[in-house]
C-alpha cells in the first residue's frame, strides 16, 4: 500500500497517483496499452524472433519442428478438407447467391477484422458468426459452431482467402471495451482443477516447458486457425480453447459461446499486426 | 460434441471412393510385395529379409529426418544416395511393430532422391538401408518421438 | 467427392520434380474406432509405381507405416515439358488409382 501521508498533504500528489492507477491498475488499462505491455514482454523473453514469426507458434523456437512443419505443408495431409471447405464455400444457396456475396471482395482479405464488436447486437461477432448470419440472411440453415464437417471445413478454406492479411481488429467504444475486458478476464483468470489461467502457459511460462511441449506465446496464436494437429484432425480456434480448459480440468465453454468470442475478441486484437496464416498443421 | 458422426460420415465417403477406384486395372503392379520382409517383427530379421546381412555404415546416404518428430503418425524424411549404381532404397524404424516402412526401387532416369512421410510408433532408430549394385549400405538416426503433453 | 489423388509436378532444366498425395486411411490394424470401439481393420497401400512418358522409373512397396494421407516427391531425369508423369497405387483390399499429370 501507498504511504497516505503524503497523499494527505499534497492534492497534486494525490492527484498523480489517482491518474497512475486509472492508467495502470488491471483491468483499466487500454487494449492499445495491453498489446503493447505484451510485445514488450515477448521481445524481452525472445529478443531474437521477428514479431510476424509469432503465427509460428512454438514452431518459432525450434528450427527442427518449423523444418518438420515447412515439409508438411508442401503438400498437406489435410488437402483434402480445405478442398472439401472450397466446395462448400462455392456452392450456390437455394436462392443462387454464394458466401462469397455476403463478404466485400469475395471474402477475400476480410477475416483479419474479425471479431469485430456489433452494436445493434451487442455482441462480439466472430468470422464463424458472419458465416451463419450470411446463411441465416439467404434463408439457409445455420452450420454448428463445433461441427468440423461444415464450419470446420467451410472456414479452413475460408479463411485462406485471407492469408497474409495483417489482423485489424478494433476495440472502439466503451460497450466494445466492455467485451474485450469480458476477454481479457477470462485470459488472465485461473480456473478448473489444475488453477491454470490462459496466461498461465503462454505468457508467464511460454517458451518453456511443460512435460513434452513447448508451450507457445499468447500472441499470434488466433492467426493461424483452423489447426490440423496430428496432420488430419481439424479444430477451430474455440474447439481449440476447448481442449485447453479440459487440460486445464475445466469445464469447457460451447464453441460460439459468448465466453469463447469474448476470449476471442481480446486474443485477437493483442495480435494486430501480425499476418494470417489459416489451416496450417501442429503438432 | 458432433464430432464423431462427422468422422463416420467421412470414413463411409473414403470407402465409396476407393470401391469405385477398385475398378480402375493394375496389372503392371503384379511385382511381388515382400511379404516376409515387411512380415518381420526384428530388425535383424527385416534386414535379413532384404538381403542386407552385411551392411556398409555410408556418409554417402543423406538423410533428412527431424530430431524430436513433432508427431509420430508424420514423420517427414528425405533421403538422397550418393552411392553410384542405387537400386533400392528401405526405410526401417526398429522399433515399430514390424520394423520394414517402406522401399524404393529406382530405375533408370530417376535421381537416387526420395521424400516421404512415415509413423514411429516411439521414439527410435531409423535406419536407411541402400542398395548399389549388389552391396548394401546403411545410416542410423535415433529420433525422438514425444507424447503430445496436451493432447494425450 | 474428394479426389483419390493430388500431383503437382515442375520441371527444372530437364528434372521433373513429382509431388504427390494420396487420400488414403493407411490403417495400421492397430486403432480403435472412437465411435463403435472396434479396432478398424489393416488398410494400407502395398504397391506404388511411377511412369514417364509409358517408364516405370519407379516402384515402391509400402506397408502400414507410412503416413495416412501418403505423401511422396521424387525426381524424374531427361524431363521436358509436355512428358506424362503417371502414378498408380493398390492397396491390401485389390483397390487402386492412377493420376497422370504433364509436365512443364
Amino acid at each position: 500500500m501507498y504511504a497516505s501521508d503524503p497523499m494527505r498533504r499534497n492534492p497534486l500528489y494525490a492527484a498523480t497517483a489517482l491518474i497512475f492507477l486509472i492508467a495502470c491498475a488491471p483491468g483499466h488499462a487500454t487494449p492499445e496499452q495491453d498489446r503493447d505491455e505484451l510485445v514488450r514482454f515477448f521481445e524481452q523473453r525472445f529478443p531474437d524472433v521477428p514479431l510476424d514469426e509469432y503465427i509460428h507458434g512454438a514452431l518459432m523456437l525450434s528450427e527442427d519442428a518449423k523444418s518438420q512443419y515447412d515439409s508438411i505443408m508442401e503438400f498437406p495431409p489435410f488437402q483434402g478438407d480445405i478442398d472439401r471447405g472450397e466446395r462448400l464455400w462455392k456452392r450456390p444457396f437455394a436462392n443462387g447467391k454464394t458466401f462469397a456475396d455476403c463478404f466485400p471482395d469475395g471474402g477475400r482479405n476480410v477475416a483479419g477484422k474479425y471479431p469485430y464488436y456489433d452494436a445493434d447486437t451487442d455482441r462480439v461477432v466472430t468470422f464463424e458468426m458472419a458465416i451463419n448470419r450470411c446463411l441465416r440472411k439467404n434463408g439457409e440453415a445455420e452450420f454448428p459452431y463445433g461441427d468440423k464437417e461444415t464450419m470446420g471445413v467451410l472456414t479452413a478454406y475460408a479463411r485462406t482467402l485471407s492469408d497474409g492479411m495483417r489482423i485489424d481488429v478494433r476495440v472502439d467504444s466503451p460497450a466494445a471495451q466492455r467485451k474485450y475486458r469480458a476477454g481479457r478476464d477470462f485470459y488472465y483468470r485461473r480456473i478448473g482443477q489444475l488453477n491454470l489461467a490462459c496466461a498461465s502457459c503462454h505468457v508467464d511460462q511460454a517458451g518453456r516447458y511443460f512435460r513434452d511441449e513447448l508451450l507457445s506465446p499468447g500472441l499470434g496464436q488466433p492467426a493461424h486457425f483452423p489447426v490440423f494437429r496430428g496432420g488430419e484432425h481439424l479444430n477451430t480456434l474455440h474447439m481449440r480453447y476447448q481442449r485447453c480448459m479440459e487440460a486445464m480440468r475445466a469445464v469447457p465453454f460451447a464453441a460460439g459461446s459468448e465466453e469463447l468470442n469474448n476470449l476471442e475478441y481480446f486474443h485477437t486484437y493483442i495480435s494486430n499486426g501480425l499476418p494470417l496464416k489459416a489451416s496450417v498443421y501442429r503438432k | 460434441m458432433t464430432a464423431a458422426h462427422p468422422v463416420r460420415r467421412r470414413f463411409l465417403r473414403n470407402c465409396g471412393t476407393l470401391v469405385v477406384m477398385a475398378l480402375a486395372p493394375l496389372r503392371a503392379l503384379a511385382a511381388q510385395w515382400n511379404k516376409a520382409a515387411f512380415d518381420a517383427r526384428a530388425i535383424d530379421e527385416s534386414l535379413k529379409q532384404i538381403g542386407a546381412t552385411s551392411l556398409a555404415e555410408s556418409d554417402q546416404i543423406l538423410l533428412k529426418a527431424p530430431e524430436i518428430a513433432e508427431n509420430g503418425a508424420i514423420v517427414p524424411l528425405e533421403i538422397t544416395s550418393r552411392i553410384p549404381d542405387t537400386r533400392t532404397v528401405y526405410i526401417l524404424v526398429e522399433k515399430n511393430p514390424q520394423p520394414l516402412a517402406a522401399s524404393f526401387d529406382f530405375a533408370d532416369g530417376i535421381e537416387p532422391f526420395i521424400a516421404t512421410r512415415i509413423k514411429m510408433n516411439e521414439s527410435s532408430k531409423l535406419r536407411i538401408v541402400v542398395k548399389a549394385g549388389e552391396k548394401f549400405y546403411g545410416v542410423v538416426r535415433e529420433v525422438k518421438v514425444t507424447i503430445g503433453g496436451c493432447g494425450a | 467427392m474428394a479426389d483419390p489423388m493430388r500431383i503437382r509436378v515442375t520441371l527444372q532444366d530437364d528434372v521433373a520434380d513429382v509431388k504427390v498425395l494420396i487420400f488414403h486411411p493407411m490403417e495400421t490394424g492397430l486403432r480403435k474406432d472412437p465411435i463403435s470401439g472396434e479396432i478398424v481393420p489393416l488398410h494400407f497401400i502395398k504397391h506404388v509405381q511411377a511412369t514417364h512418358n509409358g517408364k516405370t522409373v519407379l516402384d515402391a512397396q509400402w506397408s502400414q507405416a507410412v503416413s495416412r494421407n501418403p505423401f511422396l516427391n521424387f525426381r524424374v531425369r531427361g524431363a521436358k515439358a509436355g512428358d506424362k508423369i503417371a502414378i498408380t497405387w493398390q492397396d491390401n483390399r485389390g483397390e487402386s488409382a492412377t493420376i497422370e499429370a504433364r509436365a512443364g
